[in-house]
């Protein structure tokens, strides 16, 4: 069809552009790699071979903040998904004021990080003045200095509460994609809500939750501007990850060399859960 | 007496559901009761739930001119790039949707992947090129990058709703004449609005919120709301009614946009993989 | 003058050929049936006229005008889909003068066009609603008077009728033809269903896998099947096909013969009754032969016969198809005999 042909190239803009924006920063990353480069000395720069390499892949910075990471991501998908299938579970039946309690529940999401962030760090959990430490001293315990004491448990505590709610929209719209009749068919063969949920929803929702588990680290391993605001990675590199650890070496300590040998790191992490992704979007495409 | 057992289990499933909204909800809800109080009521140690609001902390925000320069920041960013994004993505998503090749899928696929990477991967070369083309610290700059940022999204989104448009109704609009333009201005837009009109909000919200471009690339002159406001996390000249009030206002567009287009998010993010 | 002339026609998708060398004539102000079973190929062919799809090799003549490279709507056509294709978001006047408007039409002559093709299909009082407030039977109407405003040399349908209901099918059967004999227009109609196909026809095309197997009238189609696909295809209940081994005849390798030739006797061909559907105007018996093979007559008004009674059937020999081998009808069944003064 004529109509076909002139039409493809109509692709080729958002192609290009997007072509661009993955292939150049990651060639000029590995590139960097192997350079001695730092922003405050512009006119010392050379090739440096795999110093850079051997520098940092030796500094345990580099795997404290990859440990990090994982732990961060790890503990946030645990917390989103766990409540969130319960909260989906739960909103999934009828009650007064569905409609409202569900805004309420999503409302974190669709603030800003900066703001969720100083939030918590003022209001919630501020030794003093905050929330947490009324409550604490309520129930007659001390109130504890959380980004000093629990530095990466304040950050998962604050990013859980920000993507809670995705993980509760995506898997309350799995939940109630499931087809009634078929809940309908299993309450007429006598099941009760435990056995409703073994073998009706919790194998439906399997899929859901792997995609949302796939999508939500995806997001979660670029997670920065809490950090940034709250704990700017301390004290000393106890709740630095691997976002905060590029930028701190590219803008704070300016050393382009190092910072892009961790970006790499990032970049191949990344890339392992994106294949599993890809995989599993690919079989979507098809139905 | 089944009947009164439905409504007894409805009443506790209401109360149940309520108490968990409120508590997931408390933080913003007390962040915006906090912008109507004093500064001293606002610092106190024991929170104070009642107490007569105020505006004063809103006037002196807004009066604050730089707020607003923040603020003007954050619309022309957050619109601004999703319209530039938009002119690359609706041909991308109208020639996939309705002239797809055997390599589309691929190159739909492959589009999704550019979104997996974390930002922080891409910092330093972008941190450089835009040094050397003098575009760190402009509202140019980060319109580009948060445009391309969200490019794979948009084109996702209105692919799957272009393609929701029924192939006949555009057949029968070349039978009646309709050459691609009129196809596309007469047909798939007014067919297609809704989806394209979420699939905007949702842009906008994403740019609107994005933190580590906007903290990273901008200084004083280009800021959106979301460095503005983490400019404040250093432990002097706290006023936290002020800054209260501050945060509400730059929330408040995006919760109620957000509200409008709860169902376009889990298609967008998930990818339609949850439907 | 609309003629249409395909010479030659072949069309694949991929490695799948689904046209294989289709050669037609289409004579002016016919209402000619395009049918044949699923996976046939007769909507592509139509698709293939219209000019949504590109020929692979082949000419397609218009009034003797070769149109293979001409866009859909330069061609004089018209389309109706078989799911209407109606525009959603336009009203029933403007989804009708939609091409009018493109082709930069002033809008008194339009709504003139407009509200005569109404009145032809008792639309007037729709004008003002949109498709999704439009019953099923509405909505086709809509969509033929879109092609009527056209003013085409040709009008194709697809499968119009399939989407109705029972009842609504058999009005619009008959409101077609009457349209198409009011119009006087070529007309184009596929379809799946062999009923609508022999009412409605001035001439019928029979596909089978991309090709053409017999083309006629209704009538010719009925009673001189030139192989066994017609044959079984045309006429409800199908023709039964008998080894010809009943029927002593070295030539055939197959006979066929029409439920409704057949007859009840006291002396013929023994079968076992299996099953008796009572329409009350008329009954299907399902019997069983001797020899094991089913064989279904059609009696007229209400039959007494029992299941697991003994009949003895009779066949007209006028009515006796025979085919060889290779399926291809052996000779005209009904042959008129000449006598010898008349050569």
């Amino acid at each position: 069809m004529s109509r076909q042909r002139a039409s493809r190239w109509l692709n080729t803009p958002a192609i290009v552009a997007l072509f661009l924006w993955s292939i150049i920063p990651l060639v000029m990353t590995v590139w960097f790699t192997f350079r001695r480069y730092n922003l405050m000395e512009p006119d010392r720069v050379g090739f440096d071979g795999l110093a850079n390499y051997r520098y940092l892949l030796s500094d345990p910075t580099l795997f404290q903040a990859v440990f990090n990471t994982v732990v961060l991501v790890g503990a946030v998908l645990a917390i989103t998904i766990g409540l969130g299938t319960l909260l989906a579970i739960l909103f999934d039946q009828e009650f007064f004021g569905r409609g409202i309690a569900r805004v309420l529940v999503l409302a974190p999401f669709f603030i800003m990080p900066t703001v969720s962030a100083l939030l918590w760090k003022n209001m919630m959990m501020h030794p003093d003045n905050g929330f947490l430490a009324f409550v604490f001293r309520s129930i007659g315990l001390k109130p504890i200095d959380w980004f000093a004491v629990a530095p990466l448990t304040s950050i998962i505590i604050i990013v859980s509460w920000q993507w809670l709610p995705f993980a509760f929209l995506t898997l309350l719209t799995a939940v109630q994609s499931l087809d009634s009749e078929r809940k309908e068919a299993a309450r007429m063969d006598g099941a009760g809500p435990i056995a409703m949920f073994r073998y009706i929803i919790w194998p439906h929702l399997g899929r859901a939750i792997a995609a949302t588990t796939m999508i939500e680290s995806i997001f979660l391993l670029g997670i920065f501007a809490e950090i940034y605001v709250t704990t700017s990675g301390g004290p000393g590199f106890a709740s630095t990850n691997l976002s905060f650890l590029i930028y701190r070496y590219a803008l704070m300590e300016y050393d382009i060399g190092g910072a892009s040998v961790a970006a790499l790191v990032a970049v191949v992490l990344a890339n392992l859960l994106a294949l599993f992704l890809m995989r599993s979007f690919a079989r979507n495409l098809d139905t | 007496m089944a009947a009164s057992n439905k409504i007894t289990r409805k009443l506790a499933m209401t109360a149940v559901a309520w108490l968990v909204a409120l508590v997931i909800a408390f933080p913003a809800l007390w962040l915006i009761l906090t912008s109507f109080k004093s500064e001293t009521e606002a610092i106190s140690r024991v929170p104070h739930l009642f107490f007569t609001p105020t505006l004063t902390n809103y006037a002196a925000v807004q009066q604050q001119a730089s707020y607003l320069h923040f603020a003007a920041n954050s619309v022309i960013v957050s619109v601004g790039s999703t319209l530039f994004a938009l002119l690359f993505a609706i041909p991308s998503a109208y020639t996939m949707a309705f002239a797809p090749t055997k390599s589309t899928r691929s190159t739909l696929l492959w589009m999704l992947s550019t979104k997996m990477m974390p930002p922080v991967g891409a910092l330093v070369p972008v941190y450089l090129i835009f040094r050397d083309l003098s575009l760190l610290d402009t509202r140019t700059g980060l319109l580009l990058v948060d445009a391309l940022a969200n490019l794979p999204i948009l084109i996702w989104m209105l692919y799957t709703f272009f393609k929701e448009v029924p192939r006949e109704v555009l057949e029968a609009g070349r039978m009646d004449g309709a050459g691609p333009l009129r196809e596309l201005w007469n047909l798939l837009l007014p067919l297609s609005l809704p989806g394209i009109v979420s699939t905007s909000l949702l842009a906008i919200i994403l740019a609107w919120n994005e933190a580590f471009w906007s903290l990273t690339l901008t200084a004083a002159k280009a800021a959106p709301l979301t460095a503005f406001i983490a400019s404040f996390s250093s432990p002097e000249g706290l006023f936290y009614a002020k800054l209260s009030a501050a945060s509400t206002m730059a929330i408040a567009p995006i919760l109620i946009l957000g509200w409008l287009s709860q169902k376009q998010l889990v298609r967008g993010l998930t990818f339609g993989a949850v439907k | 003058m609309a003629t249409v002339e395909l010479k030659q026609i072949r069309k694949s998708y991929g490695d799948h050929e689904i046209i294989r060398g289709i050669d037609l004539t289409l004579n002016d102000q016919e209402l000619t049936v395009f049918v044949g079973p699923s996976g046939c190929g007769k909507s592509t062919l139509l698709r293939l006229i219209a000019g949504l799809e590109d020929i692979d090799s082949g000419d397609l003549l218009i009034d003797s005008l070769r149109v293979n490279d001409i866009a859909p709507a330069r061609r004089g056509l018209a389309l109706v889909f078989q799911s209407y294709a109606l525009y959603p978001h336009m009203n029933v006047a403007e989804n009708m003068s939609f091409s009018m408007k493109l082709a930069g039409i002033s809008k008194p002559e339009r709504d003139a066009k407009v509200l005569e093709a109404a009145r032809i299909l008792h639309l007037e009082d729709l004008l003002d609603r949109k498709p999704k407030d439009l019953s099923g039977g509405q909505r086709q109407r809509v969509a033929i008077g879109r092609a009527i405003v056209r003013n085409p040399k040709v009008f194709l349908f697809d499968e119009p009728l399939s989407n109705l209901d029972a009842a609504l099918r058999v009005r619009m059967r008959l409101e077609l033809t009457t349209l198409h004999r009011k119009l006087a227009a070529t007309m184009i109609y596929v379809t799946h269903d062999q009923v609508e196909a022999m009412t409605m026809a001035d001439r019928i095309v029979v596909l089978n896998a991309g090709r053409v197997e017999q083309v006629g009238t209704p009538m010719e189609l009925y009673r001189t099947p030139r192989n066994l696909f017609v044959a079984g295809f045309i006429g409800s209940p199908k023709m039964n096909f008998l080894p010809a081994t009943l029927l002593a005849d070295p030539h055939a390798h197959t006979v066929g013969i029409r439920p409704e030739h057949i007859g009840v006797a006291d002396e013929g061909l023994p079968a076992t009754v299996q099953l008796v559907e009572h329409l009350g105007s008329e009954s299907y018996i399902h019997a069983q032969l001797v020899t094991g093979e089913p064989i279904t007559l059609r009696l007229n008004g209400e039959s007494t016969l029992t299941p697991d009674q003994t009949i003895h059937l009779t066949f007209d020999p006028q009515h006796v198809h025979r085919f060889d081998h290779e399926g291809n009808a052996i000779e005209p069944v009904h042959k008129p005999q000449l006598k010898n003064s008349q050569l």
